[in-house]
């Protein structure tokens, strides 16, 4: 098996997306969302994820690691690709060349999002509405964070549309059809839920 | 009454004289004739290789054989697109005919290229079924008829390699083997007989530049002049090759 790692790497690479990364992306826009309640409801619920047992291996085992091995190999991915949309215009085609770019520009983003929040952190910042209000006051920031969430949830639903082929759940056209629709639901569903929150701090 | 101007061809043709030299361009406009295609303008030019500038030059190569979109040889990419040349009617086709060869493979001169690495990837998918013993094995297991059905859709594939060409991750920088040896691994495990070798198959499309690679932008299906629903194959074989991950992970008593 020592030379034959692309089955098993790209295998995980569509699962780590779904679980536990996607996963996570709906827990965490979740959290978000309590923003439009209000600051204290917000902060609240900062505070509940601060008391996770062993926070850091979590962390770690959940996230970041997850999270870096998707990107590097992404990156390895959307690279070796030869993207040809001016000869072959099709709906797919494009959703294929839209994962790739979507991929690059969530991978920006987050190195950012990090920064700016975790890592801050880390260094004895204090997460919580004001942090993220500081953040948002640049109009700069707005249409970034606009941009990165759009891609971010971009990429994981259609992510989820090529993890049920790449598994094989979805294999007949009609079943990857229906599988386009309830995907396209889900963009649409994750993308109100990260913008409400993103202007419940503006 | 004659018409002064006769009613003209024009084609404007990649030419590459040998296979790490540049590709050039090269004008020629013919007579038109009723029910012309690719081919035929192609063999006037044959006769004929003088250029639109009135520059006589060598004749064009390319690859043909069956004449009737069965053998898959004379693949080229027309106005863009890869496809067939017996079956590309001029009536049909905008003008001025862009003709080019198809990159994905290496051009050997001219239109011409070398499908080689297509019918390596046959063998490397074991794409036939071994039926040979040191005895007479008797007739194989009958095939269901509705499972025939599909499968002979899947046989019609000719290795003409266009869905080779219309995929983004069949490329210098990856050796991914593309959809049409895949699609056969499958019409063979859907083979009674076949089906006995199927884990075989499987194993080989999990290695390196195999099944995984695909990236799901289905112009392979789109493109393919024979219609072969290459994704339906590409997503059954997905799910042939997870269960056959846990059965060699786990083990298992399925052959």
């Amino acid at each position: 098996m020592a030379q034959n790692r692309e089955f098993g790497n790209r295998k995980l690479h569509s699962l780590l997306g779904v679980v536990p990364i996607g996963l996570f992306l709906i827990f965490h826009l979740t959290v978000n969302y309590m923003a439009t309640k209000g600051a204290d409801t917000f902060n609240a619920a900062v505070h509940l994820i601060e008391f996770t047992p062993i926070k850091i291996v979590v962390e770690f085992v959940v996230i970041y690691l997850p999270l870096i091995f998707h990107a590097v190999y992404g990156i390895y991915i959307a690279f070796t690709a030869k993207n040809n949309l001016g000869r072959f215009n099709f709906f797919r085609n494009w959703m294929f060349f839209l994962q790739r770019v979507s991929g690059i520009i969530t991978l920006i983003f987050l190195i950012w999002h990090v920064y700016t929040t975790r890592i801050q952190a880390a260094l004895g910042a204090e997460v919580n509405f004001d942090m993220m209000a500081t953040i948002f006051s640049s109009p700069f920031m707005i249409v970034f964070y606009i941009v990165g969430l759009l891609s971010t949830v971009f990429h994981f639903a259609n992510g989820l549309w090529s993890f049920s082929v790449s598994w094989g759940l979805t294999v007949s056209p009609k079943s990857q059809k229906i599988m386009t629709y309830i995907t396209l639901v889900v963009f649409l569903v994750l993308s109100y839920i990260g913008l409400r929150a993103i202007f419940a701090f503006v | 009454m004659a018409e002064t101007k006769t009613k003209t061809v024009r084609f404007e043709i990649s030419r590459q004289d040998t296979p790490d030299s540049d590709p050039y361009i090269e004008v020629f406009e013919l007579d038109y004739r009723p029910n012309m295609n690719v081919i035929s303008a192609l063999m006037e030019i044959r006769r004929n290789p003088v250029t639109v500038d009135g520059k006589t030059t060598t004749p064009i190569s390319w690859d043909m054989n069956c004449l009737e979109e069965v053998c898959g040889a004379c693949s080229m990419v027309i106005n863009g697109k890869p496809r067939q040349s017996c079956t590309a009617l001029i009536d049909q086709l905008e003008q001025p005919i862009r003709l080019s060869p198809m990159r994905t493979f290496p051009v050997v001169r001219d239109l011409q290229v070398d499908r080689s690495r297509m019918f390596d990837s046959l063998k490397k998918v074991k794409a036939w079924i071994p039926i040979d013993g040191t005895y007479n094995l008797g007739p194989g297991p009958r095939m269901p008829e509705k499972k025939r059905q599909w499968a002979y859709e899947l046989s019609k594939c000719m290795t003409c390699g266009v869905c080779l060409e219309a995929c983004p991750n069949v490329n210098s920088s990856s050796d991914f083997i593309g959809p049409s040896a895949l699609s056969q691994v499958r019409l063979f495990n859907a083979h009674p007989t076949g089906e006995m070798n199927r884990s075989d198959r499987l194993n080989a499309i999990m290695g390196d530049g195999g099944l995984a690679n695909c990236g799901n932008s289905q112009n392979c299906v789109q493109s393919c002049p024979k219609g072969i629903p290459l994704t339906t194959s590409i997503a059954s074989l997905n799910r042939d090759t997870t269960l056959q991950s846990f059965r060699n992970f786990f083990g298992s008593d399925q052959v």
